[in-house]
């Protein structure tokens, strides 16, 4: 499937390139409003395939409710509404064609705090397969779910406990148990809201690994309190501040040669 | 600790507070400290006494109760040789099923005493002696002569019922030193009650009849199957309806509901129910299931719908605070795998809210166990000496038959009074148990 990226609007304030070559999600104006409050200002944004978007800005600046636009996870929150045009290979996520839970089967998305159902390892893995039908045998589920951990950097760990509880795992070992889950339905774009804010150094040098080498099949897109885990995963980043999308770029020029005041202020550490 | 070296580019002018010295500081820190600690071991007196004084008051309760109510488990009866005379039960000799069933079997009961005392003699006399005997003692022998119709014309020792005024003498119940006129029982009848006693014939044993039989007039005859089985049958029907409806309506309004105006007022509404005098949701069985439905009265039927209607809004209301304390992180998860709502909630918001939900539901069932105020508005406060075999039967409860016994004024009464209590907190006991037992299984499952 391919699809070329929507017209920019005339006259957008951000710096830097928005679109790119056949993007998986092509966004155009989107706002959200919680009630009264303009949560996002018109952002217009490309995500590419097989490459990491980092979304960096200060707190409350709506880099995680944009991420949360693009599964529709605002659906969920009493009074948010969203407008403006989000693409998923040329068709609008808000359409009335789209269901919802196809679209989440197709974005999958990871949570700042580890959040695997109290349920045994192989059954959080197992979840997504089991209810999309994609296995049709429990041989085939053990597959999916041996590859899956295997691929989330997870299955020398647990191949032997399989059957206890995910939440008796360490807080890197459940967020990788999620990163697996995700990964299981095989989906297109991989969602991250700041993965890695509940775990320690280690934990989060393996995940940022496996974000790396899971770039090579899935579009990923991750919100980051931290500039320097921007720099070290991701080939493209965003700036957000105050609902804006101020500058979007190449990781490398972002850093090192931001163009807008803004950008600079932040990621010199001028505030944030 | 002195801050000077503030204070000289402080423009302002220096309050006194602002220069004390660190020792000040600690002296008055330690005052406040005495005193806190003063108020709070003040605080930790009251808790203990609170505690303390309910604790007085349950085992006050339960002592009373169990003092009163234990002796109903004994029961009085006196050992006769019964002879199954044909003559009485059978004249005709055709051994008919009918005649066997309706022939009066007390002469037989009668002619077992007075052989035991031939020297008494006179109508007065022999009739003082019969009162002796209950007047359902006959009945045993009803039964086992129809049972088994081959023990006519044979002679069998068996354990007889006595009278409650009887029972009364043995368990120490009555002044024996009282004058005559003002006990039940004559001087006559407590020589002759010595002297079965003496010999051995006349003793407390377990009393099966108070769990086998229905309610009745003689005090002792009466049993709390009746009440029990129609509070069993009523607590069916209640739990059966009220949890699934319950917990369906919590989910809905929880996780589906839009909120708006309309779900707004039911919210409202539900919790004043919660706090609707019971007696009015009788008024409303009455009306509407009886009434209008034209249900049986007295029915078990009837007496769980009403209770269910009772016990809604108490396990809507728990079932909705347990599915609101699931974490919403469960919840994001669910959706963000492409769950939809329902398979968010049944897979894993349900499963986590369940404890929660049956404490609610015993929270509920133990306070429709114990209603007596709607039941007694549809009916279910009858004299019903049958025990029910179904729902549709006329049937009382528990708790209305503790109300039914304690209004009587045989003194046999009042141990069966504190009896059905007893079995009534037993029968709270083992359901409270059983649902804690089960919600322990449910919670294990990480």
């Amino acid at each position: 499937m391919s699809s070329a990226a929507l017209p920019v609007p005339q006259g957008i304030k951000t710096v830097g390139t928005v679109t790119v070559a056949e993007p998986v999600f092509s966004c155009r104006d989107v706002n959200v409003y919680y009630g009264d409050k303009h949560a996002i200002k018109g952002v217009n944004i490309d995500i590419a395939r097989k490459q990491v978007l980092a979304m960096i800005g200060p707190s409350g600046c709506g880099k995680s409710t944009f991420l949360r636009c693009l599964n529709r996870m605002n659906d969920t929150i009493l009074g948010a509404r969203v407008e403006g045009q989000i693409a998923l290979e040329g068709q609008d996520i808000h359409e009335k064609r789209q269901d919802v839970v196809q679209l989440r089967a197709r974005v999958g998305m990871v949570f700042q705090k580890p959040n695997p159902f109290p349920k045994s390892i192989y059954e959080n893995v197992a979840y997504g397969p089991r209810i999309h039908g994609l296995a049709a045998d429990r041989g085939e589920l053990d597959d999916i779910v041996n590859s899956s951990l295997r691929r989330a950097g997870l299955w020398e760990e647990v191949k032997d406990r399989l059957n206890q509880p995910g939440t008796s795992l360490s807080g890197g070992q459940q967020q990788r148990l999620c990163i697996a889950r995700t990964i299981a339905v095989n989906p297109e774009v991989i969602l991250m809201d700041e993965p890695c804010s509940a775990l320690d150094p280690i934990a989060t040098a393996r995940i940022e690994d496996l974000i790396d080498e899971l770039r090579e099949s899935y579009a990923i897109c991750i919100v980051t309190h931290s500039m320097q885990q921007a720099a070290r995963v991701s080939q493209r980043t965003a700036y957000f501040h105050l609902g804006d999308l101020v500058e979007v770029g190449e990781t490398d020029k972002i850093f090192t040669n931001p163009r807008a005041k803004l950008t600079e202020d932040y990621i010199t550490g001028r505030f944030g | 600790m002195n801050n000077t070296s503030d204070t000289a580019h402080n423009e302002a002018r220096e309050p006194a507070v602002l220069s004390r010295s660190a020792a000040e500081t600690q002296a008055l820190v330690e005052r406040s400290l005495r005193r806190r600690y003063r108020a709070e071991q003040r605080f930790q007196a009251y808790g203990m006494a609170a505690v303390l004084s309910g604790v007085v008051f349950v085992i006050f309760l339960f002592g009373t109760i169990l003092l009163q109510g234990i002796s109903v488990f004994q029961q009085s009866y006196v050992k006769l040789e019964i002879f199954y005379d044909p003559e009485v039960i059978d004249p005709t000799g055709e051994r008919d099923p009918d005649v066997l069933v309706t022939a009066n079997y007390q002469p037989l009961v009668r002619d077992a005493l007075r052989e035991r005392f031939p020297e008494v003699s006179g109508r007065r006399a022999t009739r003082e002696l019969y009162r002796i005997l209950s007047s359902a003692a006959s009945l045993d022998l009803q039964q086992r002569v129809v049972a088994n119709p081959l023990l006519i014309g044979q002679r069998e020792t068996r354990w007889v019922l006595v009278d409650d005024n009887v029972d009364m003498l043995l368990k120490g119940k009555v002044d024996r030193d009282a004058p005559e006129d003002a006990r039940r029982l004559s001087d006559e009848q407590v020589a002759w009650i010595d002297e079965l006693e003496a010999a051995g014939v006349l003793k407390l044993r377990f009393n099966r009849s108070f769990f086998s039989n229905g309610d009745s007039r003689d005090p002792e005859q009466a049993g709390v199957r009746g009440a029990l089985t129609g509070s069993l049958l009523t607590l069916l029907i209640t739990l059966l309806l009220s949890f699934p409806i319950g917990v369906g309506a919590a989910v809905y309004l929880e996780e589906f509901a839009p909120r708006n105006r309309l779900t707004d007022i039911i919210e409202v509404n539900i919790n004043n129910l919660a706090a609707v005098p019971s007696i009015v949701f009788g008024l409303l069985g009455l009306a509407v299931f009886i009434g209008f439905f034209g249900m049986p009265r007295s029915a078990p039927l009837v007496g769980g719908l009403v209770l269910t209607l009772l016990t809604l809004p108490t396990i809507i209301i728990a079932s909705r605070a347990a599915l609101k304390a699931v974490p919403p992180s469960i919840r994001e998860a669910a959706l963000g795998m492409g769950a939809s709502r329902l398979q968010m909630v049944g897979h894993h918001v349900l499963p986590l809210a369940l404890p929660g939900m049956l404490t609610g539901a015993i929270i509920g069932m133990a306070r429709a166990l114990g209603e007596s105020a709607p039941l007694l508005m549809i009916g279910m406060v009858a004299f019903i000496v049958d025990v029910p075999q179904g729902v549709m039967d006329p049937s009382t409860a528990l708790p209305v038959q503790v109300f039914l016994w304690s209004d009587l004024p045989e003194r046999g009464f009042v141990e069966r009074t504190s009896g059905a209590i007893i079995v009534l907190l037993l029968f709270l006991l083992v359901m409270n148990a059983t649902a804690v037992v089960l919600r322990n299984k449910f919670e294990k499952r990480w």
